[in-house]
Formats: structure tokens, sequence, C-alpha cells
């Protein structure tokens, strides 16, 4: 028995959407684990796999066209590919639990928000009405919002105290996983960091592990212990945050962060990631990223790019950029 | 000390809209200017008046009050027919590339539309020579001349929406949320472009956008909103080295920073925007503001020129002193 247990662990996870343009690779191999408490960004642009993941793991990857190819989903050791739906609605909501984007459509605009809450504590708690209705309340109140407003409509609350709505909602029923699909993405920079500051604080308070969807690497430095950046459905760089904002590894990681202009200093030209994202029907073969690389050779068309840890714990599906890692460590050995 | 003339001139722009709650005072009372070359960044959350301003000022939409001059002469109150020629010198890129073009059109009408509008290159070849120009200066390759808009992605689309507002060699271009759409690594591209295109042509940007990082990379001196009103307007170094306003710096606080350990003293404020509609006498941030005093309640802070190029509309700049014994603002960004 390893000392530390698991609380999720995604082995070659992959996901496929049949469309009439050809199969979507949507996500390739994905290996993943996070222990009990931790925090991990999940880090891509628009199409890098990141939603499509979070929905596999929930299970709810539209069907069709989506379609879980191969792979494991082990959650507290056991794999939720196998489970029946019946099994699956009790884990969501109970003991996994999402956060949309659009705080603006994920609430029923007809219902009070109270009613919204006590829903979800109803169906996975054996509750009276009242006793969910009560529970709603003090949910609500923990995310900052006031006994009188459990009455409201989401219409009557601003675009932030939905998302703290949603969050309650999330939390109800005390989950020990919290995926949050780019929760601030929506609101005002502002709004974000109550919103963010709010997550942080629960958290500490009723130890959920979370995993953090974004393209925002400020979120990122911020919420997460680990980051996965993801390039085309796959993920090229896994690493502690640290290691990762300290000496970026994968050549897209290094493009990424150059793309974003810096507060702390003057830059006239942004370095930026030549030729765009690949047509996901028609990915690029060998490593998909490098057509659009600096460093890449001859053999990075050829041959796919297997993970290699350049340093504990620090991945980088990259064998030009890890090679120099691995010959010291070579060396250091010998 | 700078003796020319600045290129535009915007004194006490005003507009209101009517709404059945009373009057929504999206942009109040804002004076600026702006020198010849330059870009002036224009920030502040959803709801602020930005967009608002951008549009105003160049007549997209009709003021309720105040001037917007141009090279001394106020385009607000052109006639109609001098209005229509003044637009070829003022032109707008929008934020949302999904939206702002017509789907029908191919790339090559999409850019044709204001050289037909304004009868400028008449004959076909010519026009052609020049839509083929103008797609290499924003960087289309040549072979998408026939592809319609949703056969293209963001940026490209974002190209399309600047080689039009190009096209008529303006001097002046208001940029709203040209970048918001787009991803990090697109974003990049399409600021590089700007930036080039404005040393190649001299050309005088307004950028408004809420993304802070953004516009202190593209411009030369930020205004921040809040609420329709100007707060601050400095250069960008002061701006964000040492922000005057309570809300600038709350505002800059909340950024977060792709750095790791690198945290700062944030400021979270408290509660939402205030409603814009029929906003009572004061300052428009004294709900939300951790320095507030008496007299913030009651009398509305001018924006003053503190000292040369610096400008905020705070009754205690410089001296805040906290309400509720909150924590202060320090410049330091970094805390441990």
């Amino acid at each position: 028995m390893e000392e530390k247990r698991l609380l999720l662990d995604i082995q070659d996870l992959s996901i496929r959407y049949e469309t009439e343009g050809g199969a979507v690779h949507a996500v390739e191999h994905l290996n993943l684990s996070l222990a009990p408490g931790e925090n991990l960004g999940f880090v891509g642009e628009t199409g890098a796999g990141k939603t499509t993941s979070a929905l596999g793991i929930m299970r709810l990857v539209p069907s069709p066209p989506g379609r879980i190819v191969s792979g494991k989903i082990l959650f507290e050791g056991e794999d939720l590919l196998n489970k029946s739906e019946e099994e699956m609605r009790a884990i969501r909501g109970g003991k996994i639990a999402m956060i949309f984007q659009d705080p603006m459509t994920s609430l029923n605009p007809v219902i009070t928000v109270d009613k919204q809450i006590a829903e979800m504590v109803l169906l996975h708690n054996d509750m009276t009405k009242e006793q969910a209705e009560e529970r709603a309340v003090e949910m609500l109140e923990l995310v900052g919002i006031k006994r009188e407003r459990a009455r409201d409509y989401p219409h009557q609350f601003s675009g932030g105290m939905k998302q703290r709505v949603v969050i309650a909602i999330a939390l109800a029923c005390n989950p020990v996983l919290l995926i949050a699909d780019e929760p601030t993405t929506a609101l005002d920079v502002t709004i974000q960091a109550q919103v963010l500051e709010l997550m942080q604080e629960l958290r500490r308070k009723i130890n959920t592990s979370l995993i953090m969807i974004t393209h925002d690497l400020g979120i990122v430095a911020e919420m997460c212990d680990k980051v996965a950046i993801m390039y085309a459905g796959k993920v090229v760089e896994y690493a502690a945050t640290e290691a990762l904002f300290n000496h970026p590894g994968h050549p897209y990681t290094e493009g990424l962060f150059n793309s974003i202009p810096d507060l702390d200093s003057d830059e006239e030209e942004l370095k930026v990631i030549r030729g765009l994202m690949p047509d996901p029907t028609n990915l690029p073969g060998g490593c998909a990223f490098h057509p659009r690389c600096p460093y890449a050779v001859e053999e990075c068309s050829r041959t796919a790019p297997s993970m290699a840890e350049i340093e504990p714990g620090h991945f980088v599906a990259c064998p030009v950029r890890a090679r120099p890692y691995l010959d010291r460590g070579k060396q250091g050995v010998e | 000390m700078e003796h020319t003339k600045p290129m535009v001139e915007v004194k006490d722009l005003k507009k209101y809209f009517k709404t059945k709650r009373g009057m929504l005072h999206a942009v109040d009372g804002v004076s600026f200017s702006i020198s010849k070359g330059e870009t002036l960044g224009l920030v502040g959350e959803s709801g602020c008046g930005k967009s608002t301003l951008g549009r105003v000022m160049i007549r997209l939409l009709e003021p309720s009050g105040g001037e917007a001059r141009f090279w001394g002469e106020n385009i607000l109150a052109y006639p109609a027919r001098k209005m229509k020629e003044m637009r070829k010198r003022v032109q707008i890129v929008f934020q949302d590339p999904y939206s702002s073009l017509n789907p029908r059109l191919s790339v090559s009408e999409l850019i044709a539309e204001p050289l037909l509008v304004n009868r400028v290159y008449p004959g076909a070849a010519e026009r052609n020579r020049k839509i083929a120009e103008l797609m290499d200066t924003v960087g289309l390759a040549r072979r998408l001349i026939n592809a319609y808009p949703h056969e293209l992605d963001g940026g490209r689309r974002q190209r399309i929406g600047i080689a039009r507002s190009l096209a008529l060699s303006p001097e002046f271009i208001v940029l709203d949320e040209p970048v918001s759409a787009l991803d990090v690594c697109i974003q990049a591209q399409i600021l590089n472009l700007l930036n080039s295109l404005q040393k190649q042509f001299g050309y005088t940007y307004v950028f408004i956008s809420h993304n802070l990082s953004v516009v202190k990379h593209v411009s030369d001196r930020i205004a921040v909103m809040y609420l329709g009103k100007i707060v601050e307007l400095s250069d960008y170094r002061s701006l964000f080295s040492e922000p005057l306003h309570p809300y600038t710096q709350a505002l800059l606080s909340a950024i977060p920073l792709p750095k790791f350990g690198k945290k700062r003293n944030r400021i979270i404020l408290e509660g939402d925007v205030p409603s814009p509609i029929e906003p009572p006498e004061g300052c428009r941030f004294q709900g939300r503001c951790l320095y507030r005093q008496e007299i913030c309640t009651v009398k509305t802070p001018e924006l003053r020129e503190l000292e040369p190029g610096r400008f905020v509309a705070c009754h205690f700049a410089r001296a805040l002193v906290p309400a509720g014994g909150k924590g202060q603002y320090n410049g330091e960004r970094t805390v441990s």
C-alpha cells in the first residue's frame, strides 16, 4: 500500500468525437493523478481538450458524437468507466462536483436559488425538504450571500453573485473532488479576485481536491500545486507549479509564457508562437507541435514523443528539450 | 514640455441612455486629449462606459453633450455630409470578429466594402490591387481571398476587421477589445501586428480593453474608467508603479500574475459596481472605497492634475487614510 492513496488516477484515457469531417482526437492517452487535497491546474487554449477531459471524468461526454475509446479513470480506487449510469448519478454532485464557466446559463432562471441548492442536497442526502432548505441557506451564507436573498431568482443577482450560487450548489454535498471549468472567465477582474479568494477559503475549510481548468496562467500560479499543459489533446508538460513557472520545459509552455505581456517589464514585441493550432481532424504526425516549434528536429515529425521525467515530478513530452537534463542525470550516476 | 497641439481633444463628453428606471449615465463628463501617433489605453470593468465612449467620440452614437475635437474641429457638430468625409479618417475595430463580419461576404468582398461605399478605387483592377496590398499588410495569406468568415479562425477574422478599418487610410483608430475573443497565442500575434502597423503608418489608437496587462503592453497613456467617469489618467509607467486612485489600486492588485511566488497585498473590493442609472452626487466609487470620508458621499471629485501628466479624481489622492482600519495599499508587488 502506498503511503499517499491517490484520489484520482487517470490512465491512458482517450476520447474521440466522430464527426462528418473525420474523427477528432480530443483527448489522447491522458495520464494524470491527484492526491487528496491537491490542486491541479489544467491549462491550454481553445480546443486543447481540457473541457473534454473534465467531462470524461464526470462521464458527461455527449455521445454521440463523443466516445471514450480507451483508458481507466480510477476514483478512490474504482474505475468510473465501469460504473452504471445510476451509480454515476450518485457520484456526480455528491463526491465529484463541477462548476461550469458561465454562471448565467448554468442556473435555472425560473427557480429561486435556495430551491436549486436544496434540490442538490435532497438528491444526495436523506433529509426532509425543510432540512434541505435550511442547508441551502447555510451554503448561501458560506459563500457570502445573505439569508434574505435566498428566495431570489438568478436574474436578481449580478454575475459574480451567480457564480457564488453555483459554487454553493457544487459544494452543498461536501464533494471530495471539485472540477472548475474556467470558473471566473466570464467575470470582471475585481469580481474574479473575490471568487478566487472565496474558493481558496472554502477549500481550506472543507479540504476538497480541485481541478482548475483555465487558460490563465496567472490563476494557476495563485491557486494550484501542480499544472498540466495540454496541446492538441495531449498533456505536453506536467509538473509542480513552482518548477513549471521557474523553468518551463516544453517549447509550447515556453511559447505560452512568452505570449503574455509582462506587467513588470517593457517589451516592444511579444515573442509569439508562429502559425496556428492544427486542425483537430488532421493532426500533424509525430509531435503535434512540431510544425510550430522553434526547436524541432527531423525526428519530431516522425515519432510521437513520450513523457520524460527531467527532474523528480517534472514531466516533459519533448525529447529535444529533455535530452540535456537526462544526459546530465546519467553523468551524475556515473 | 510639448507644444504641439493634440490631435484629439475630448471635452466634457456625455452619453445618457433613457431607460424605464431613469437616465443611464453611460459616459458622464469625460475629458482627455491624444497626440498624434500615441496610443491611449481605456480600461475598466463591464458597464463602465469604455465602449460607449469609444463609439461616441467617433460619432457612431450621438452624444448627449460635450465635444470631440479632431485637429481642432468639433466633429460632433459636423453636418451629415462633412461627417461622412470625416469617417474615412476615423475608424473602429470591433471586439467580436464572429459577429462583426457579414457571413455571406468573402474576404475580398469584406475588404472591398469600405472602398466601394466611399467610392475610392472605382476601377476593379486598382481595387483588387489595394485589397491584395491590405491582405499583405495585415498578414492574411492571399490564397484566402475567396474564403468566407466561417472558414477562418478568430485571429484571421480579426485581421479582416483590421484590414477593413485600414482600407481608407485613416489617421485615428478606435480598437474596441480587439483581442479579447482570442487565445493568448493569437492575441500576441495580433498585438504585434497592431504595434508594427502603428510604427509603419503613424496611426493614433484608442485601445479599449478590460485586460490590464494587454493595455499596459500597447499604451503610452492609460485612462481608468469607473461608472462613466475617468478616475485616473496617466502615463502607463506611473499608473502601474504608483496608482493613485483607490479603484486603480484595487484593480491592479486583482490581476493574477503568471509568476510563481509573486504574491501581492491583494485588495478585495466588497460588493459590485453600483447601477449607472441616476447615480447620486458624490464619488462614484465611494460605496466600495476603503478610504471613504464624509465629503466623498456629497461632493463629486474632479479629475485634477496632481502633477504634470498625472490626473486623478479623488479628494484624498496621496493622502489616503483607511476608513475602517483595513489594510492599506503598499506599492510593493512582492510580499512573501
